[in-house]
């Protein structure tokens, strides 16, 4: 038997039917069915949950704070996607 | 960590200009009161200081555990003893919510567990001190996660991210734990004589351990200027020494009981409680392992440790032939 840790596993919560799952932390388990149990008794002890998903952390492809700027540079110079942008002559309702 | 290794890959010269301009960053995030997050660069000493105060601050979850369940058995009612477990049960999950975000920052559950066991991380002293009447359990709910909360409601602004998203859901706890204490107490307070004495008794004796738990003045804290500056911390020890003071003397008034200070009394001047000298001396020497319970405690840490193996074996065993069966299946 290996002495090195369970698998880390993120968990993701719905607070209430009509919500989206969140973040709400991580934790070790075995396996998934364990990474449920465990994350029912360490982030919905107090009803704060009607959901759960399970998600090995090594499993998740994130982008890197590196690049922050220029990966996400392409959407800075596009202001015509607000519509703010847009100059509407006064009185012009319901737009 | 990924961005570790990527700087490794820079020569020299463009390394150390890569570090001066990542440093330049870290320093106008935490300026800005921005966060920082696991994957951004952050100098050394920043993640070593984190490290060693988000361990200590796990281990003291889960070793805090221990005087409290001393008392589950021995509960003098059901509804006492549902609130007890639940409370214990509470500071285990602190315990994991500390430890998963000590994790981000590139070191392992078993590293830490391995460090606490052989005694290379500390928990707070205040463990090492033993519950010896059901009054202590009040006491601690009250005084201990009452100083545990004065310390703990600035950290949910900590500059690093995933501890202070762990201390928001906390905070949350504690609320409950300290209540359920104050309660208890002054359920013992206005009862017999004999429940009387026991509550003053174990408030005397948890009054000043629970003043030390803010750490030393700030002349002689050895970390608190640095971490002040990375607002990892807030306020200084002294400062949160003094707000857990004023909140506390108007409270024990409430409960019928004094607290064992006859330097105690307000300074209209100041604004505040002026409050007596603490004994260093008996703080140093808990810290140094000679409290009254710091051999127990960690026997009974490594025990369950030791005992429990056999579990996480038997898990990680079941969840590998579970992989098995269902890679058959699919094939």
């Amino acid at each position: 038997m290996t002495n090195t840790d369970w698998p880390l596993w993120e968990v993701f919560v719905r607070s209430r039917r009509g919500l989206s799952h969140t973040h709400a932390g991580s934790l070790h388990a075995p396996d998934a069915e364990f990474a449920l149990r465990n994350a029912r008794d360490l982030y919905t002890r107090r009803g704060e949950g009607v959901s759960i998903w399970v998600v090995p952390s090594a499993a998740i492809t994130a982008s890197s704070p590196d690049e922050k700027d220029p990966f996400f540079e392409p959407a800075a110079d596009k202001p015509y996607r607000h519509p703010t942008f847009y100059e509407i002559p006064e009185g012009v309702k319901h737009l | 960590m990924a961005t570790a290794a990527a700087h490794k890959a820079y020569g020299t010269e463009e390394e150390h200009a890569g570090t001066a301009a990542y440093e330049r960053a870290f320093d106008a995030a935490v300026a800005a009161d921005g966060r920082i997050e696991p994957r951004d660069w952050m100098p050394d000493a920043y993640r070593a200081t984190l490290v060693r105060q988000m361990a200590q601050h796990a281990h003291s979850e889960i070793i805090g555990m221990q005087p409290e369940a001393n008392w589950i058995t021995r509960a003098p009612s059901l509804r006492r003893k549902a609130i007890l477990m639940a409370k214990v049960q509470d500071e285990a999950g602190h315990g994991l919510y500390l430890y998963s975000a000590a994790e981000t920052l590139g070191t392992s559950r078993e590293e830490l567990l391995d460090k606490l066991h052989s005694g290379r991380q500390k928990y707070s002293s205040i463990f090492n001190y033993p519950t010896l009447t059901w009054a202590d359990v009040g006491a601690i709910g009250w005084l201990v996660d009452g100083a545990a909360i004065t310390n703990q409601v600035p950290l949910c602004r900590c500059s690093y991210g995933p501890y202070a998203r762990a201390m928001v859901r906390i905070c949350k706890e504690e609320s409950f734990h300290q209540r359920q204490g104050y309660e208890l107490l002054l359920a013992l307070s206005r009862g017999t004589p004999e429940q009387h004495a026991m509550a003053q008794d174990a408030v005397d004796r948890w009054w000043w351990p629970s003043l030390m738990m803010f750490g030393p003045p700030d002349d002689e804290s050895a970390h608190s200027a640095q971490s002040m500056t990375w607002k990892i911390k807030r306020h200084s020890n002294d400062d949160l020494r003094q707000r857990f003071v004023d909140i506390c003397v108007p409270q024990a008034e409430s409960l019928g009981l004094t607290l064992p200070d006859p330097d105690l009394k307000w300074n209209e001047e100041r604004g505040h409680y002026d409050f007596g000298p603490i004994d260093w001396t008996e703080f140093k020497e808990v810290l140094k392992g000679n409290g009254p319970c710091n051999e127990q405690r960690l026997t009974q840490r490594r025990k369950a440790h030791e005992e429990g193996a056999w579990v996480r074996e038997a898990a990680a065993a079941y969840a590998a032939k579970h992989s098995d069966d269902t890679k058959a299946e699919q094939a």
